[in-house]
Order: structure tokens, then C-alpha cells, then sequence
């Protein structure tokens, strides 16, 4: 089956994820025990004691593995600064991240596909000239003044959403909605714009093949034509963007949540880095890694659920 | 309707294809792709269209199916199609008729299937649309279809996605499509230029069979005269946009009588020769269809050129019963042999083209 023959490469991606992510953070420069204690406790016998309670002293392959041990059993250690355990905040944390992202994708790709095919059945006319200027002018603004200018309109303004704050889904599924619009809004209008340059870009070639010319002369309309005969071969390269996209989105999470004031991975991780929380560094920041790579592994099966010619690949040599 | 309305159906022809221009407005300038084509198919009948890459006749085809896009595109002249103007349809009137009534099967079966589609979806899909057949019905005709274009284990291939599938194979699913719901006239476009030789011939036998069982008018286009040799009822050779020549297959390859034509004749290899004896190539290549030069737009290739082929455009002329040649000087003829001795006697064509004596010699062993 097409999943288990990819899984070793998965495997394998995911120890060079887990190895790239513990030198990283190893490597940093600054004490780890130094930020512990405190400029004035930190005499040489207490830095002494605290890096030897955190097996600091021992080599780095040794310490990877006593530490890559312990995630595997769901262990990624304690914060130094809260003493709470790390999984545990990312466990709180990490839902409120991918509900954000999840909602930002949905909403590119649910304006980005009609949008682009439109521009793409146009091509040319100024429909598609307006459509590709404002693609063009979206990518263009960062996200965080995207963020700025849709808390203005929508909270400052017109008052319907909250600038800040968050509501458990659990606690409230009306307002948690409404918390995680403006967010999941900013970080998906430069994504928008991505899709649909793709898309239209992609389409208009498929529009061009002898396939679509053979369901005209079929007498197909000209919406089945889009929507049934040319979408689905149009949209390898936006499925591979979209899922390379999931990075770009987890980073923009950083920003976008320090500035909704959203308890997500993204802030948690910007605040662990900005107090040097080594062990809570390096297990979001792994967690992140790890869930980049499943995601776009992920992918790679959607493609070849999109595209039958990628699982029969091999028995299709034969021809 | 009255016996005599009858009689005039029956007479009518299938397609006719009056003065047909078709021009692309371009940045380089206004490109005459078609430049004022009559044609004619009877039911039942076959006509070939034949001439080299850029001539024309795949743009001919899909302005006849009014396949091109609106913009940029002139377009004069008419198509009727059983009495019906086509030129002036919209979208939307011709798709009750394309896939119904006309088809079409294209050059290279690789791009003309859709590959993300099972081959099963892609024949019940016209059967929806025009025959309002649905789930098993359609299903059980799918099957029928594959079937009678010589698809073995027809309810297998139902499920499989074109890539599984041979060369030869996808070419006979394209023409199951095509002939989904029987249509009337069908228009195969470079039916076998993508396949292997030994598959060809069997796609055409295919082509000839179904077309004798439905009496259906067939358009075959092809660069290649030999594809269409035994089985033509009429061809038509096209130069830079125009017919140069028309005339029942027989009588074509009897008494051609267009330089071109015989140009293209002479370069089927032949049994006959000895071994190694050198193809005929027609020298040059065809006139840029942007700014075609004045006069006949073969004169610059052809053995026969005179002055007069150079300033004024010849017209098709009758020669014989249904046969018509746009030539000053046409083979075959005492005017054409003349022009020819004339040119080898100077050693060079009016449009200044180098020519030898052995010219002479195989001139008319065609």
C-alpha cells in the first residue's frame, strides 16, 4: 500500500526533525542555569548544582537520547520557570494553534478556489486583471498590519468581533467561533492570495489540454467543464503549496497570537524563547517540526487520492 | 412532412461548408489560419483532409465544430450542418449538438482523456447529457460501446483511469466517446499520428467499420495521404489555409493536378522503387500565414512556378466531374508541362528555386 511504503521515509524525517531541533536549541548561546537562578543567586556551586540536576554537563548525543526517550513517552520535562510540565502546556495550547490554522486554511482555499477558477476562466479580461492586482497587493501586506487594519474594522469600527481574548471551544462554541475569526483571517489573506495565483496559474494551462476540448465537444457545460473536468488536475501544485503554506501559517502564529492575545504554541513558544525556557523551547518547537511533517506527509496521500497515476505508478510502467 | 420535403432532406448534404475564413487577430498581425474553404460531407461518406503541419486543417476542423474561442477570433463565411447555420450558435445551442450530433476524436489519446477519470465516467458522461441515461443503464451501454470498439474485458476497463491503459486502447475509448450517443457526423482530427504503425491501421478499420453501421459522414484529417487513400470517398488537399485541390480519392490519385498535391504524393514511399532510392521531399516550407506572400502561396515551393504565379492567386477551376484545382499551370496538363521544361530548361523556378533535370524525369511518374 502507497502509505507504507512511504512510511520509512517518515520515520526517518522525523529523527532528523527531532536531532535538528535539539541542536538548535542546544546550541544557543546563554546559560540555561544562569536564567534559573537569577543574576543574584547565581553563585558558581548553585550553577554548578543546577546544571548537574539538569544533566547539562553530559555530552550532547547523550543528552538527545535521555531527552528523545522521555518525549517518546510524552515526557519533554518541566518549564524552569513555571515548573509546570511542558507537554501539558502544549497539550493546552496546541489545539488553540491548529483551530486557528485549520480555520485560516479553510478560509483561503474556500474564497482562493472559486476566485482563482474565475480568474483563470476569464484569463485576460479584467475581471482577471482586478482579481490579479489584489492578489498581488494582498501578498504584499504583512500580517500583522493585516491583523491591525481587520482589528480596527471589525472591532474598533463596526464592533462585531473582539480584538483580543479567547473562549474555549468547550466553554462557549458561539464565542470561541467568534475569537478565532479575526486571527484565523489575517493569517489566511496572504495565503488567499498564494492559492489563487496558483490556481488560475495552473487552470489556465488545464483549460488548455485536449481533455477539456473533448468534454466541450461532449456538450459538458461549461460549469461540469470547470468544476468536474478541470479542478481536480488543476490542483496538484495548490495542495503541495498549501501543505508547504502550513509553515508559513505557524509562523505567522507567533505574531498573530502575541497580538490577539491568543494562548496558543506560538506565543507560548516567543515567550519560552524570550526567558530562555530550554526544555519548553525545545519540545514546542518539536512538536511543531513534527506536526509540519505528518501534515505534509499527509499531503503526499491526498495526491494520490487527487491523482490516481501516483498509487498505480509502478503497475503503470508496464504500458 | 410531405414526400417531397423528404426528398429534399435526403439530398441535402450532412455539412457544407461555404467560402469558411477564419482569421486570429494576433500582435504580429491578422494570422488567416482559413482562408475561404468550401467543403462538402455527405451522409454516410467520408472526406479527407489532407495537408502538411500549419495548413490550416486543425484549426478548419475546429472552426467548422465552433470550438474557437470568441475573442480575437474572425470569422466569416458559413457551416451548415443538416440546414442548421452553426457560425452564428451560441455556446449553449451547440452543446445540444455537440457530442449528440457532431463529434470528435483528437490527435493524441494521452491528453484527450481526462486523467484523473475513470474511463467509465468519462462514456456515461455525454449518455447523461444528451440521452438522459443514468446509474446501470448507462453502465450496460458503457460496456456496449467498449465492446464494439474492440475493447476486451470491457467491464474491467469501466474502472480503470486512462494511464492503465495502451496507446491504442485510449484511442478506441476517445472514439467510444465520441460515438456515444450516434452522432451524425464525426470528425477525426490526426486520429493515428500518435500511435504505432501497427495500431493505426486498426483504428482506421475501426474508424471505417462504425462508420459504415451508423451511415454516419466521417472527416478524417491527416498529413499523411496514405491514411486516407483506400478509404476517402473525396479529398481535399489543403496549402496555407485554402483547398488547392478536390476530387474523389480515385480520381485524385489518378490524375492529380495540383503541384502540391503531387508533391505530397511523391513522397509516400513506395514498393515498387528499388532500396534506397531517395524519398521526394517538397522543398521549403509552408508561407507564414501573418503577411502571405501575393500570388499562388505554393509558388515559392513549386517546380512549376511561371511569373503569373507569383501576382495573381489562382482559383479553384473544375477539371473534371467533382474535381477542382487552384493551379496556373496544373499537372498533367500541356500549360503544366510546358511551365515545367520551361523552369528545368532555366534551371531554376519564376520564384527563383533551383531546379535540376531529374525533375524532368520522375515528373508525372507520380
Amino acid at each position: 500500500m502507497y502509505v507504507l511504503r512511504r512510511l520509512p521515509s517518515l520515520i526517518a524525517t522525523l529523527l532528523a526533525v527531532s536531532i535538528l531541533t535539539f541542536l538548535m536549541t542546544s546550541l544557543l548561546p546563554g546559560d540555561p542555569a544562569l536564567q534559573i537562578l537569577g543574576a543574584e543567586n547565581a553563585t558558581p556551586e548553585a550553577i554548578a548544582a543546577v546544571r548537574a540536576e539538569l544533566s547539562l554537563d553530559d555530552p550532547l548525543p547523550v543528552r538527545y537520547l535521555h531527552w528523545i526517550g522521555d518525549a517518546l513517552t510524552g515526557d519533554f520535562g518541566r518549564s524552569y520557570r513555571t515548573n509546570e510540565p511542558v507537554s501539558q502546556a502544549i497539550v493546552e495550547r496546541l489545539p488553540v494553534t491548529a483551530e486557528i490554522g485549520l480555520l485560516a486554511i479553510v478560509i483561503a482555499l474556500a474564497i482562493a478556489i472559486p476566485v482563482g477558477m474565475l480568474s483563470a476562466y476569464r484569463a485576460g479580461t479584467r475581471t482577471d486583471k482586478v482579481i490579479s492586482s489584489t492578489s498581488f497587493g494582498l501578498l504584499a501586506v504583512p500580517n500583522f498590519m493585516v491583523a491591525i487594519l481587520l482589528i480596527l474594522i471589525f472591532a474598533v469600527w463596526l464592533g462585531v468581533l473582539p480584538a483580543t481574548g479567547w473562549v474555549n471551544f468547550t466553554d462557549n462554541p458561539v464565542q470561541n467561533l467568534r475569537s478565532a475569526l479575526l486571527p484565523a483571517l489575517s493569517l489566511a489573506i496572504a495565503e488567499m492570495a498564494v492559492y489563487t495565483r496558483l490556481l488560475r496559474t495552473d487552470m489556465i494551462a488545464t483549460l488548455q489540454q485536449d481533455f477539456v476540448t473533448m468534454a466541450r465537444v461532449k456538450g459538458v457545460s461549461n460549469r461540469r467543464i470547470l468544476f468536474r473536468h478541470a479542478l481536480r488536475p488543476s490542483s496538484f501544485s495548490l495542495l503541495t503549496v498549501a501543505g508547504v503554506q502550513v509553515g508559513a501559517i505557524i509562523g505567522g502564529s507567533v505574531v498573530i497570537e502575541t497580538l490577539f492575545a491568543v494562548p496558543g504554541v506560538g506565543r507560548l513558544l516567543l515567550e519560552a524563547v524570550l526567558v530562555r525556557d530550554l526544555l519548553m523551547v525545545q519540545g514546542v518547537a518539536l512538536v511543531i517540526a513534527v506536526s509540519y511533517v505528518v501534515v505534509n506527509f499527509t499531503v503526499d496521500i491526498l495526491y494520490s487520492y487527487l491523482d490516481p497515476r501516483i498509487s498505480h505508478g509502478r503497475s503503470a510502467a508496464r504500458v | 412532412m410531405t414526400a417531397s420535403q423528404k426528398e429534399g432532406r435526403a439530398n441535402e448534404p450532412l455539412l457544407e461548408v461555404d467560402d469558411l475564413r477564419t482569421y486570429f487577430d494576433t500582435p504580429r498581425g491578422i494570422v488567416k489560419a482559413v482562408d475561404g474553404v468550401s467543403l462538402r460531407v455527405d451522409r454516410g461518406k467520408t472526406l479527407g483532409i489532407v495537408g502538411e503541419s500549419g495548413s490550416g486543417k486543425t484549426v478548419l476542423s475546429r472552426s467548422i465544430m465552433n470550438l474557437l474561442p470568441k475573442a480575437n477570433t474572425i470569422r466569416e463565411g458559413s457551416v451548415r450542418f443538416e440546414g442548421r447555420e452553426l457560425t452564428t450558435m451560441k455556446n449553449k445551442e451547440m452543446r445540444t449538438i455537440w457530442g449528440a450530433e457532431m463529434a470528435m476524436v483528437l490527435q493524441d489519446p494521452m491528453t484527450s482523456l481526462n486523467p484523473v477519470t475513470k474511463i467509465g465516467e468519462q462514456i456515461t458522461e455525454s449518455l447523461g447529457i444528451h440521452l438522459n441515461e443514468k446509474g446501470k443503464v448507462a453502465k450496460a451501454h458503457a460496456v456496449e460501446l467498449l465492446k464494439s470498439v474492440g475493447i476486451p474485458a470491457a467491464e474491467r476497463r469501466l474502472g480503470e483511469y486512462p494511464h492503465q491503459l495502451s496507446g491504442g486502447m485510449r484511442q478506441r475509448v476517445t472514439i467510444a466517446i465520441a460515438l456515444a450517443c450516434s452522432p451524425k457526423l464525426l470528425v477525426a482530427d490526426e486520429p493515428t499520428t500518435a500511435l504505432d504503425v501497427t495500431v493505426q491501421r486498426q483504428i482506421l478499420d475501426l474508424l471505417e467499420s462504425q462508420q459504415t453501421q451508423r451511415n454516419m459522414g466521417l472527416i478524417i484529417i491527416t498529413h499523411d495521404l496514405g491514411v486516407v487513400a483506400g478509404r476517402a470517398d473525396e479529398i481535399a488537399v489543403m496549402y496555407a489555409g485554402r483547398v488547392v485541390e478536390r476530387a474523389p480519392t480515385r480520381e485524385l490519385f489518378a490524375r492529380n493536378r495540383h503541384p502540391y498535391t503531387e508533391g505530397l504524393l511523391r513522397s509516400i514511399p513506395r514498393l515498387h522503387q528499388p532500396s534506397h532510392s531517395r524519398l521526394q521531399a517538397i522543398p521549403g516550407r509552408p508561407p507564414d500565414l501573418v503577411d502571405p506572400p501575393a500570388g499562388c502561396p505554393f509558388a515559392p515551393r513549386c517546380n512549376y512556378a511561371q511569373d503569373k504565379c507569383l501576382t495573381e492567386t489562382p482559383v479553384l477551376a473544375p477539371h473534371a466531374a467533382g474535381h477542382e484545382a487552384a493551379c496556373h499551370f496544373p499537372v498533367g496538363t500541356t500549360a503544366g508541362q510546358e511551365a515545367l521544361a520551361r523552369n528545368v530548361a532555366a534551371g531554376r523556378t519564376a520564384a527563383g528555386t533551383p531546379l535540376d533535370s531529374t525533375v524532368l524525369a520522375t515528373a508525372g511518374a507520380a
